[in-house]
């Protein structure tokens, strides 16, 4: 490492995953440990807020050492802490936020409190090295659907987002419907690709007043409404179907919005972020669909996808580079808005 | 030896930064709940206006609960974090006693009780020997009714403390038929020069642990845990039920 490279350990625990990285210059990640409490969630069919904090109290020392030892590094060779402050589950963010707190003012190292989309969005740049913004970006997850206009690092427009449910929010109510559990959007994943996506037409939602707005809550009610009528009737159930259909509604709304904003922007790069980037269903579509455009796109591994603290170590750097910095009074703040600060 | 120490578990967020002999310095705010934007800015600023040394210090001393599930969690990572960062061991000090320490060398019966909701308190019961701590009955959550019924068949004067004490201090009045005093404010609620002084008696007793294994004590499961283990229990009953 030169003496100009910044070198920032980054801390993420707003949901189920304890997560800490080390992260060089915001894009070369020395590290990236997560610990993950998926199993402990299954039994309860979904996260369970206070268990995921105590779990999270459990894990974060171990975890944070791990990215230390990983990257071969101590607090000494770090040149500032990042670490996500909302949106999030706020027991489970107040452990990552006290626990950077108290190391940055131990230290004395700069803090830096990260959105955690803002993180996903960050994602792109440590898997594309070249990519700058002005792009466009769908950041899809268990708890966002946001289509982002990223004019530059740090500055955000969302142009659409979702009236009611996530995306992968209906991915967990219609896996759980279907018996295939938690969580959702591997489960369905997986079931799709044995499935018809033609089986059955389920309905994709326009939104009045925007072309970019998602509703979800509509295709997890027709498929409810779906499985009811089946049972009623005496039909059998091909779950494989009904999870390829389901996908192939999301997917294909998801992809005709991403797409208007190509065509309406002009824009020459698409990203994806968020856990939901990760279904090779929305994938596959995104793929196709750009490549008829001429439009790059981008989109993280697996493992950038779902929540970590690589991404939130990228975020952290752009933000380090334009001189922001968070005080020991930072707070976790569950319903933080992108570009809020 | 040298002490940080920090108490989040209830209503006060409370730091201090004793030595065996001498409190160097001691910070509570009692207003509203900011646990998360005040605790760490009063350790900092006591530290700063003392010049500690950071690296001088032997041990974090924390309250590990009973106490708000999320107050505790602030300390604790608070605590973990100042461990990890230094290299330090951390004092576990059970919330309740760090609580009684607020009446050292009192030899009455010391009861510090912590609201817990659903008409429970956390609490424990103490006394002081020769100026040694006696564990009377270990800190637990327990109805109200059935603390108060303890403390008669004691039979002994005693003294309350904690947020639970005003709470409570209506039921607790119409049921106690010990006599009972209820300690005034600055005595009442958690004290991190009192953690401070508990966790001095463990640490010189070699009971420390490293950052990384602390976690708090909740003594109570989950909400969600509570509902499975029922269900688990109710789905057993008729399994029986059915053979």
């Amino acid at each position: 490492m030169s003496r100009e490279d910044v070198t920032i350990l980054a801390i993420e625990s707003s949901c189920d995953e304890t997560a800490a990285a080390v992260v060089v210059n915001g894009r070369d990640v020395r590290s990236n440990i997560i610990s993950s409490q998926i199993a402990l969630h299954t039994l309860y069919g979904g996260v369970v807020p206070e268990l995921a904090s105590r779990k999270h109290m459990e894990k974060i020392n171990q975890v944070i050492t791990e990215a230390l030892e990983t990257a071969d590094v101590t607090l000494d060779d770090i040149d500032a802490i990042g670490v996500t402050y909302g949106p999030g589950l706020v027991g489970a963010l107040l452990v990552g936020v006290a626990e950077a707190k108290a190391i940055s003012w131990a230290k004395s190292l700069p803090l830096i409190g990260v959105h955690h989309i803002e993180g996903h969005i960050s994602a792109n740049y440590i898997a594309h090295k070249d990519l700058e913004p002005p792009f466009a970006c769908l950041v899809v997850s268990g708890g966002h659907t946001h289509l982002v206009v990223v004019k530059d690092y740090g500055s955000y427009e969302i142009i659409g987002k979702t009236r009611d449910d996530a995306a992968g929010e209906a991915f967990d109510k219609v896996a759980r419907a279907i018996g295939l559990g938690y969580p959702g959007g591997p489960k369905i994943d997986r079931a799709a690709r044995e499935g018809n996506d033609q089986a059955i037409h389920f309905p994709r939602a326009k939104v009045g007043g925007s072309v970019y707005d998602f509703s979800f809550s509509g295709l997890k009610s027709a498929v409810l409404n779906y499985l009811n009528g089946c049972r009623m009737k005496g039909e059998e159930i091909s779950v494989p179907d009904v999870a390829a259909s389901f996908q192939k509604a999301v997917v294909d709304v998801l992809t005709e919005h991403a797409m208007h904003a190509v065509d309406e922007y002009g824009f020459k790069t698409f990203a994806l972020a968020g856990g939901v980037a990760s279904n090779t269903a929305l994938r596959a579509s995104m793929e196709k669909a750009c490549a008829a455009r001429g439009v790059r796109l981008c989109c993280p591994p697996p493992v950038l996808c779902t929540d970590n603290a690589a991404m939130i170590g990228a975020a952290a750097y752009y933000d380090y580079q334009r001189g922001i910095r968070s005080d020991l009074t930072l707070n976790a703040v569950p319903g933080l808005k992108l570009g809020e600060r | 030896m040298r002490i940080l120490a920090l108490d989040s578990s209830g209503m006060a967020a409370t730091a201090a930064i004793a030595e065996d002999d001498r409190l160097l310095a001691e910070f509570t705010i009692n207003y509203k709940k900011t646990h998360s934007q005040t605790l760490l800015p009063m350790l900092a600023e006591a530290a700063r206006m003392i010049e500690l040394d950071l690296n001088t210090i032997d041990a974090v001393a924390v309250a590990g609960g009973p106490g708000s599930f999320t107050g505790l969690r602030i300390g604790c990572a608070t605590a973990k974090g100042i461990g990890l960062a230094l290299n330090k061991p951390l004092v576990h000090v059970p919330t309740l006693e760090g609580l009684a320490w607020n009446f050292w060398g009192s030899e009455e019966i010391i009861c510090p009780m912590m609201d817990a909701r659903r008409e429970e308190v956390y609490c424990g019961i103490y006394t002081f020997e020769n100026g040694k701590l006696r564990v009377l009955a270990d800190q637990e959550a327990l109805p109200v009714r059935t603390l108060a019924q303890r403390l008669n068949a004691m039979g002994k004067r005693v003294i309350l403390l904690g947020d639970g004490s005003l709470v409570h201090e209506a039921l607790l009045g119409s049921i106690l038929t010990a006599p009972f005093l209820i300690a005034p404010p600055h005595l009442r609620e958690q004290r991190a020069s009192s953690v401070a002084a508990c966790a001095m008696e463990y640490a010189r007793a070699g009971k420390l642990e490293t950052a990384a294994e602390h976690k708090p004590s909740y003594l109570r499961v989950s909400q969600a845990e509570r509902e499975r283990a029922l269900r688990e229990k109710a789905g057993r009953q008729t399994d029986g039920a059915g053979r």
